[in-house]
């Protein structure tokens, strides 16, 4: 067992005309809530997206769970199973039901039967509230619905970590709370999760360490209590001043 | 006291009865090309009963449907499957893959379609033919592989006759069309769609086969249901190897008879049965992908 479930190491990526992460170098521990904040275009998916490989990185490596997603030859379908996303505007399949959406990775990728999958599907959509929405497709469903189905789906590929890239920064304000109660019980359950976010309250509550990445630099890395109570970059100070009254 | 709501609006601007639109109006908005169109077809079938020209064109030519419509048909099918698979070609990002798969639908869209059919047909098949014989004839030296290596080499270029290259010019051609077709399908759909399905670990294909294929195909349909129709009416160029498809047949009739009237008509009338019925049944097909789920 490794103590760091995943590492990241001197990763550099640019885009065409923008670095987009300069020599980051983080380690999230089993069972850690990692916070990343910071403004945007700083990085923040960027990284997120390297650690299940929707991006590449150009240096540096990245492991997960021992295996490391930087080597072109790493089984990424395999890896990618264990790591759940949960994307900023949800990305669910528009032409299946919510049931279907989180039975049909579970059937075609971890290979269960269609009752044991929606047996599980059930479980989950009870489990973020929405019993009765089984058989809704998207389309019916509110932006906080929707967002907690997608969290459904993830959770039902049993993921070892799950990322989320700003996962109410599209909801409406009385949504929030529904998601981030869901992504509150899954902490106290000792899920590791590194979440992207400005929910400054959320961090406050649920985050072991918060990371401020500005300009693709890890500029500060702390506790929640230390980050808002005594920032020791002048960075991290301006950027909280903005975003707390 | 000024009432506010529909009533107060209707009070205003009278309603339109059917009845007080002027009749020359009425008469303007009645679709007249389709009345006439069908007049003229009413007026054909009653030539082909009684008059004995048209019958006896008629009968001639008719049988040709049936080559028309078998072309159309599997030449169709095969264009899918090489629009699928070339289409996806078209965005992959392995180079190799990229690079074939453009270069065919660039090469074949900048070449008129009659010489497509001529190129497969003469050419193409041909070199097909000796290779797959050459390649018989070495497997032939090959103890295990000498039963498949003779049958390879049996093959002789007489053995594929007109008909089979006539499918396979308009497949050909027509591939590269609807590679284009599912390629701007699969494009339509946002990307986000592909990373929540790889991001829970399936694989490009299963992706393609359980996300994105089906949503794109409502936007893939009706284009696909136009080029049917555009298939039907290419493969009246078969006639130029001499498959007895309607176009042929009227061709024949007609130095046969020297009724170049009756069967042109007749050919005219046939060929447009079937592209009125398809197009009514594309526009059906569209009006229900857009109302639908
Ligand atoms: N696919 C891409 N192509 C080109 N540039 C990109 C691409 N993705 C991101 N970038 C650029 O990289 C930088 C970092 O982007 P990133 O999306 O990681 O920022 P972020 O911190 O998530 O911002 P936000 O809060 O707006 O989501 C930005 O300058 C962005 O424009
Ligand atoms: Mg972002």
């Amino acid at each position: 067992m490794y103590e760091n479930i995943i590492e990241i190491r001197h990763v550099h990526k640019r885009f065409k005309h923008v670095q987009a992460l300069v020599d980051v170098s983080l380690a999230v521990r089993r069972g850690e809530v990692l916070f990343i904040f910071g403004p945007s275009g700083g990085g923040k998916s960027t990284l997120l997206r390297c650690i299940n490989r929707l991006e590449t990185v150009d240096e540096g490596e990245i492991t997960v769970d021992g295996i490391p997603v930087t080597d072109p030859h790493a089984d990424i379908d395999a890896l990618r199973a264990e790591v759940g996303m949960v994307f900023q505007l949800f990305n669910l399949f528009p032409h299946l039901t919510a049931l279907q959406n989180i039975t049909l990775a579970q059937e075609k990728v971890r290979k269960r039967s269609r009752e044991e999958a929606a047996e599980i599907a059930l479980r989950l959509l009870n489990r973020v509230g929405l019993p009765e929405k089984a058989d809704a497709y998207p389309r019916q469903l509110s932006g906080g619905q929707k967002q907690r189905v997608a969290i459904a789906r993830a959770l039902a590929m049993n993921p070892k970590i799950m990322l989320f890239d700003e996962p109410t920064s599209a909801l409406d304000p009385e949504m929030i709370k529904e998601v981030l109660d869901v992504m509150l019980d899954l902490a106290r359950e000792g899920m590791t999760m590194v979440v992207v976010s400005h929910e400054m309250g959320f961090a406050r509550a649920a985050a072991d360490r918060m990371v401020f990445l500005d300009a693709g630099q890890v500029v500060e890395v702390g506790t929640p209590e230390e980050i808002f109570s005594s920032p020791k970059e002048k960075r991290t100070k301006e950027f909280l001043a903005h975003v707390l009254y | 006291m000024p009432e506010s709501g529909p009533q107060a609006v209707a009070e205003v601007i009278p309603r339109k009865e059917p009845g007080l639109i002027p009749w020359t109006t009425q008469l303007a908005r009645l679709p007249w090309w389709g009345l006439i169109l069908l007049l003229l077809g009413v007026a054909l079938v009653y030539a082909i009963v009684t008059v004995p020209n048209y019958t006896d064109a008629f009968y001639f030519i008719a049988p040709g449907l049936k080559i028309t419509l078998l072309v159309s048909v599997s030449a169709f099918t095969i264009a899918l499957v090489v629009g699928l698979v070339v289409g996806l070609g078209r965005i992959s990002s392995n180079p190799i893959v990229y690079n074939i798969s453009t270069f065919y639908v660039e090469v074949v869209r900048g070449i008129p379609m009659i010489v497509i059919i001529i190129y497969v047909a003469y050419v193409l098949v041909p070199i097909l033919v000796s290779v797959v014989h050459s390649l018989g004839e070495a497997l032939q030296t090959v103890p295990w592989l000498a039963n498949t290596g003779r049958a390879m080499a049996a093959l002789h270029i007489t053995d594929i006759n007109m008909l089979a290259r006539a499918i396979a010019g308009l497949a050909f051609g027509y591939g590269a069309y609807e590679a284009e077709v599912f390629r701007a399908g699969i494009q339509s759909i946002e990307k986000g769609q592909m990373e929540a399905a790889r991001s829970l670990g399936m694989s490009y294909f299963q992706a393609m086969r359980y996300v994105i294929l089906p949503q794109a195909i409502r936007v893939i349909l009706p284009p696909l249901g136009n080029d049917f129709i555009a298939m039907l009416k290419d493969s009246s160029l078969i006639s130029v190897l001499a498959v007895r498809d309607l176009t042929q047949l009227g061709k024949l009739n007609r130095s046969r008879t020297f009724r170049t009237f009756e069967t042109w008509n007749t050919v005219t009338y046939l060929y447009l049965s079937m592209t009125i019925l398809g197009s009514m049944g594309v526009k059906w097909l569209e009006r229900k992908l857009k109302t639908g789920v």
